[in-house]
């Protein structure tokens, strides 16, 4: 016993490396395969410190926030209803709202990694849960992965374990958008069946039906079709709307009838 | 005495901080991204005890995961680059010898001397990072690459802290 102790204290140079990486390596594998939440214990440390750091940051991008938020407000004074010439149709029904929005802003985001997040300054307290959408005014963002009473982690479409579902708005068939970690500003289009033509410029949506995203929601254009030979389903090189390194505000949605559906789903799973 | 005690600490702070605040936010060509922070391993003094080189190599990798939401990846790379430093410490030779109470630096060991230190040990930790953050092997070599960017982007931000720290010492 005791030359064990001799042994380990000659050596303990390497024990004790050996024992910090187990202890990191079980951090890392935790964290890679269950999705630890973690945000809880250390959310309110990190998040204090990036709020403040952005609290003085924000100050110098004041400009180009406030041209896109008047931008925005355009665009919505334009979809309101007064907006709408109405013709004499007698019936008039307005849809009840079926997603809503909660502003928030971006504390801090990464682009440069394989798997990037965002945190963003609101919480459990604000009406946030998990699997929810966040876009910005241009287009599709994250999915909020873990939360704290007043902060969320926002996993990016920037991830290379991302799969969003998506359309192409022309002809309406269904993709998934993935990042392969390469550039910022481009992710690919994957499973296009082979018989669809696409263009470089065409549009490509969310597709509604994952709903964390309401369809509709632009996700970027067609830089590159790759029509691969001998594949059943084709590429293409999208490039983002959203410039994931200039994001100060975005909004969180909330699906009303979100539970409905998939307690709806989940039945039906149990059926077969 | 005391003063290689506070320094140390400051420097460990500030490079926490920078790395999380600033340098995190900084990226060349879209996905290649410094991690100066390292210098503190690099910059910690010869006669440093062994278990507390790789306690406080642990403490600032685990405090940079917290920030960044990456628990684990920082704490594994950092740990490793410190366990690397004495043996490559050791097996790298300088035209200046070893004298009690150098620091490893330019001034003190010469350039040739650090800039082989801190690439070998900047290319160990990248190399640790990046394999662990994608966490396969299938892209081994488009990781290569971004591994040996940011080798480069990190040795030169080392080197120009050096010699801001070293002028200011002359004075």
């Amino acid at each position: 016993m005791r030359q064990l102790f001799a042994f380990i204290l000659k050596h303990h140079f390497f024990f004790l490396f050996i024992l910090l990486e187990i202890f990191a390596f079980s951090l890392i594998v935790r964290n890679n395969y269950q999705r630890a939440t973690f945000l809880n214990s250390t959310g309110k440390i990190t998040g204090t410190v990036y709020n403040t750091y952005n609290n003085i940051a924000e100050y110098f991008t004041l400009r180009k926030t406030n041209n896109e938020l008047v931008d925005e407000n355009a665009r919505l004074r334009n979809s309101l209803s007064q907006s709408f010439l109405y013709t004499d149709s007698l019936i008039h029904y307005e849809k009840d709202s079926l997603f809503k929005y909660i502003g928030a802003k971006v504390i801090s985001s990464t682009i440069s990694k394989q798997k990037n997040y965002l945190m963003i300054d609101k919480g459990s307290d604000h009406g946030i849960h998990k699997d929810m959408g966040v876009i910005t005014s241009k287009g599709i963002v994250g999915t909020v992965v873990d939360i704290s009473a007043n902060f969320s982690r926002v996993m990016s479409v920037l991830h290379i374990n991302n799969k969003v579902n998506a359309r192409i708005k022309k002809n309406r068939h269904l993709g998934n958008m993935e990042w392969d970690g390469k550039y910022y500003r481009q992710g690919l289009l994957t499973d296009i069946p082979t018989h669809v033509r696409l263009s470089k410029g065409d549009t490509i949506i969310s597709s509604g039906n994952s709903h964390i995203f309401p369809e509709g929601m632009l996700v970027g254009t067609v830089e590159d079709y790759d029509t691969e030979h001998n594949e059943k389903f084709n590429k293409a090189l999208i490039n983002y709307s959203v410039d994931f390194n200039n994001l100060y505000y975005v909004y969180v949605i909330t699906n009303i009838m979100k539970d409905e559906i998939i307690e709806l789903e989940e039945n039906e799973k149990a059926d077969e | 005495m005391n003063n290689i005690y506070i320094k140390n600490i400051i420097r460990f702070v500030v490079l926490l901080f920078l790395q999380v605040l600033i340098l995190d936010n900084i990226n060349f060509w879209g996905h290649i991204n410094p991690y100066l922070y390292v210098y503190f391993i690099l910059l910690l003094p010869f006669e440093i005890p062994g278990w507390f080189l790789l306690l406080s190599s642990f403490a600032l990798g685990f405090g940079i995961d917290i920030f960044a939401g990456t628990l684990g990846m920082h704490t594994a790379s950092s740990v490793l680059m410190a366990f690397f430093r004495p043996i490559v410490i050791k097996s790298i030779s300088s035209s200046k010898e070893y004298e009690a109470g150098m620091q490893p630096s330019i001034s003190d060991l010469g350039f040739r001397w650090f800039f082989t230190y801190t690439v070998i040990l900047v290319f160990i930790h990248h190399f640790a990072l990046f394999y662990i953050e994608v966490f396969r092997f299938s892209d081994f070599f488009s990781t290569l690459g971004r591994v040996i960017y940011s080798v480069i982007f990190t040795v030169i931000l080392v080197i120009i802290t050096q010699y801001l720290f070293l002028k200011r010492t002359k004075k």
